[in-house]
């Protein structure tokens, strides 16, 4: 009876022991793709911060203005005046579409007399 | 294992036979067997001791080597961090109050050198002047020559150069990871944003800090790494922003001012949506501080909240508002202003000597009438003066949010005495910034609620302590347009955004006391529309003159209040404002009769 005890433990102490030893290098395969994942989002992320930057110094106000400038006769952009505010009742509704008419030219005759039963 | 019985029979019978005791051999034999026994323990447990010694030796080796261990490594970050937790190590992002950005971060390179690495220093140094022209070559080849291990080139290298450094192919120049403080728009709020510049600086990485303006002031909440995805949100409106510095500068010129300042500030939050200070630079490139002249000369001199100056009868409406909200005058109390006035041995005169005569208080605002407001004030006495503009914010440096702020403290006479009530009732004696101004005028056009300027974004509207009365506000108010439609700020007129306002004309002091001929600060302190205020505005031109005319004319109606118009004109649609009809005043009809 003993020896059996014996014999099951040092199995299950073998067992344990495998099991501690994948789980471990499971763990360092998790930690390692973690880290992969954790550097791409770095990276990600300082692209984004480029983008944004890069978005934010072509959308400055001075560009902009230049570019208003430059482009004057294609675009007529000036700044923004107080006339230009208007009340929603100025705003004329567009045309209402024209309902299509078709002129019956070609009549056809229907009727269930021959209709197969 | 055999054991000696303690009475052997062989040796008892012998004993027996030559009549001896044989419990002798008895006790001999326990004392025989005990010292086994005791010889076997002690052995047993200097054995133990042994081990239990050996394993704290090994313990304590372990422990010690460890310590030793992390002593001498860099530091790494755990690599199972609690999921969840985004920690940044970038200087947080400032941006305006609708999310524009205004200051982010670059990613960059630092060069630098190990001269002991180097296989042709000499070859080197030439390369790097061909891409670096601006270093010098003596120093660099003494460098790269000499003892030294260690050396750094260039703080900032873009990435062409840093290609260009690359193809070189000298093992000895290497690169260090930077971030770089960036503001994409360039100069737009110059004054504002400061400028960052490198604390410690190592191989891996430097810190960034901020030098000035806002960067410094929220330098903790910038650096702090839980706030890196939370960007700094500030009360500034870009695009009004962008307007108002183009409006300023325009002005500027055509008024041929030294220099120039606005603050446009929301009158419920006390957010200053924008804040110009002329001549700018470029946080990019932030010059040094200039070490030799006057402060005010240098671009880096933030106007708004340094430029303390007597501002001169802008002044003159918080005498009147006060009077009212005392009880001692009313809009249409008729006050004699003629002449002579003397007040501690001084004549008190009015502009170019002119005499107004008798006049209502709104009569005496809207001509800007020195003697008239000094009788008010003398009416309001010395104490109660000073305790109202305490309450409005003038006695102290604006808490507006960036360092400059703190060393904008007004100068207040030394001994408040009637002279002074007098001279400070029409802003003359008392030196305050442009900012003090803009919340002063906020507390009238918000119905009388002190109001504290402030840089963050706010949610919602904030009610300061009461400084005066809701009709005090209203009626000072009314004054207000009544200088615009009647007085001396008639340029102010806008269709469609009724201002109010007060021109200012004050001679600036000389560098040795006294005042100097022909120099003012012009300013205007205005808000609109004026017969609900959102926003008040303040225009100061420093040296301006205008030369359109047979003189040259310095008075604030000629040279402030124009440029603070066209600003109106140009940042109300902007900041959404719809041009209105003014509401006439209300005709006296009676309601209902009783009999």
């Amino acid at each position: 009876m003993r020896t059996v005890l014996y014999i099951l433990t040092t199995f299950s102490v073998i067992g344990l022991a495998f099991w501690a030893y994948r789980e471990n290098y499971a763990t360092q395969q998790a930690l390692s793709d973690a880290d992969d994942l954790r550097y791409e989002i770095r990276e990600a992320y300082s692209r984004l911060a480029v983008l944004k930057a890069e978005w934010a110094y072509q959308n400055r106000p001075d560009r902009l203005r230049d570019l208003a400038e430059l482009n004057f006769d294609r675009l007529n952009l000036l700044p923004l005046h107080p006339d230009q505010f208007g009340s929603i009742d100025q705003v004329s509704y567009p045309p209402l579409p024209e309902l299509p008419l078709f002129e019956i030219t070609d009549g056809v005759d229907v009727s269930s007399m021959e209709a197969p039963e | 294992m055999i054991r000696t019985p303690l009475r052997p029979l062989a040796r008892i019978l012998e004993a027996r036979q030559k009549g001896e005791n044989p419990d002798a051999i008895e006790r001999e034999n326990k004392r025989i067997r005990h010292e086994q026994m005791r010889d076997a323990s002690r052995q047993r447990a200097e054995g133990r001791l042994l081990v239990l010694g050996v394993f704290f030796f090994c313990a304590f080796t372990v422990v010690g080597a460890r310590m030793g261990v992390m002593a001498t490594t860099d530091p790494t970050e755990p690599r199972a961090a609690a999921p969840g937790s985004v920690i940044s190590a970038t200087r947080a992002d400032i941006v305006d109050r609708n999310g524009n950005l205004l200051a982010t971060n670059f990613e960059t390179h630092a060069l630098y050198a190990q001269p002991h690495h180097m296989i042709d220093p000499q070859g080197a140094v030439k390369k790097l002047m061909a891409v670096f022209p601006d270093l010098n070559e003596e120093r660099l080849l003494r460098d790269f020559t000499g003892k030294r291990k260690f050396l750094w080139i260039k703080k900032k290298i873009s990435p062409e150069q840093m290609q260009a450094v690359h193809d070189i192919g000298e093992p000895g120049l290497l690169f260090a990871p930077r971030d770089m403080r960036l503001y994409p728009n360039g100069s737009l709020a110059a004054h504002i944003m400061g400028g960052a510049s490198y604390g410690r600086e190592g191989v891996h990485a430097a810190e960034v800090i901020g030098v000035a303006g806002a960067e410094k002031y929220f330098d903790d909440y910038l650096r702090d790494p839980a706030n890196g995805n939370k960007p700094l949100e500030l009360s500034i409106d870009m695009t009004v922003q962008a307007a108002s510095e183009r409006i300023l500068y325009g002005g500027m010129k055509l008024m041929n001012a030294k220099g120039a300042t606005s603050v446009l500030m929301d009158v419920h939050t006390g957010e200053v949506i924008s804040a110009v200070s002329l001549p700018s630079f470029d946080p990019n490139d932030r010059p040094h501080a200039a070490v030799t002249g006057d402060a005010s000369d240098s671009p880096l001199f933030n106007r708004s909240v340094q430029g303390v100056y007597e501002l001169g009868s802008v002044f003159k409406i918080f005498t009147a508002a006060q009077a009212i909200d005392l009880g001692i005058a009313t809009a249409d109390t008729v006050i004699d202003t003629s002449g002579p006035m003397k007040v501690g041995g001084f004549r008190i005169g009015e502009f170019h000597g002119k005499n107004y005569g008798k006049q209502t208080v709104t009569g005496i605002i809207v001509h800007s009438s020195n003697r008239g407001t000094g009788r008010l004030a003398l009416e309001i006495g010395a104490e109660r003066q000073q305790e109202f503009l305490k309450n409005l914010g003038f006695f102290e440096p604006t808490p507006f949010e960036i360092v400059e702020a703190s060393g904008g403290k007004p100068l207040l006479p030394q001994r408040w005495q009637e002279l002074s009530t007098v001279t400070v009732s029409y802003g003359h004696g008392l030196s305050s910034s442009p900012m003090h101004l803009a919340a002063g005028y906020s507390a009238i056009a918000n119905g009388g609620h002190k109001v504290t300027p402030t840089l963050r974004k706010q949610s919602g509207p904030v009610v300061g302590p009461r400084v005066m009365s809701e009709r005090a506000a209203a009626d000072a108010r009314a004054m207000l347009r009544a200088v615009v439609t009647e007085g001396t700020a008639s340029f102010a007129e806008v269709p469609g955004y009724q201002i109010g306002g007060k021109t200012g004309t004050a001679d600036k002091p000389g560098p040795r006391g006294g005042y100097l001929e022909d120099t003012v600060i012009a300013t205007f302190a205005s808000m609109f529309p004026a017969h609900d205020p959102k926003y008040v505005l303040i225009v100061t031109l420093d040296e301006p003159v205008e030369t359109s005319g047979d003189k040259p004319r310095r008075t604030a109606g000629w040279t402030a209040v124009p440029v603070a118009a066209e600003m109106v004109r140009r940042v109300a649609p902007l900041l959404g404002l719809r041009p209105t009809v003014e509401p006439d005043s209300l005709a006296d009809i009676t309601l209902s009769s009783s009999n």
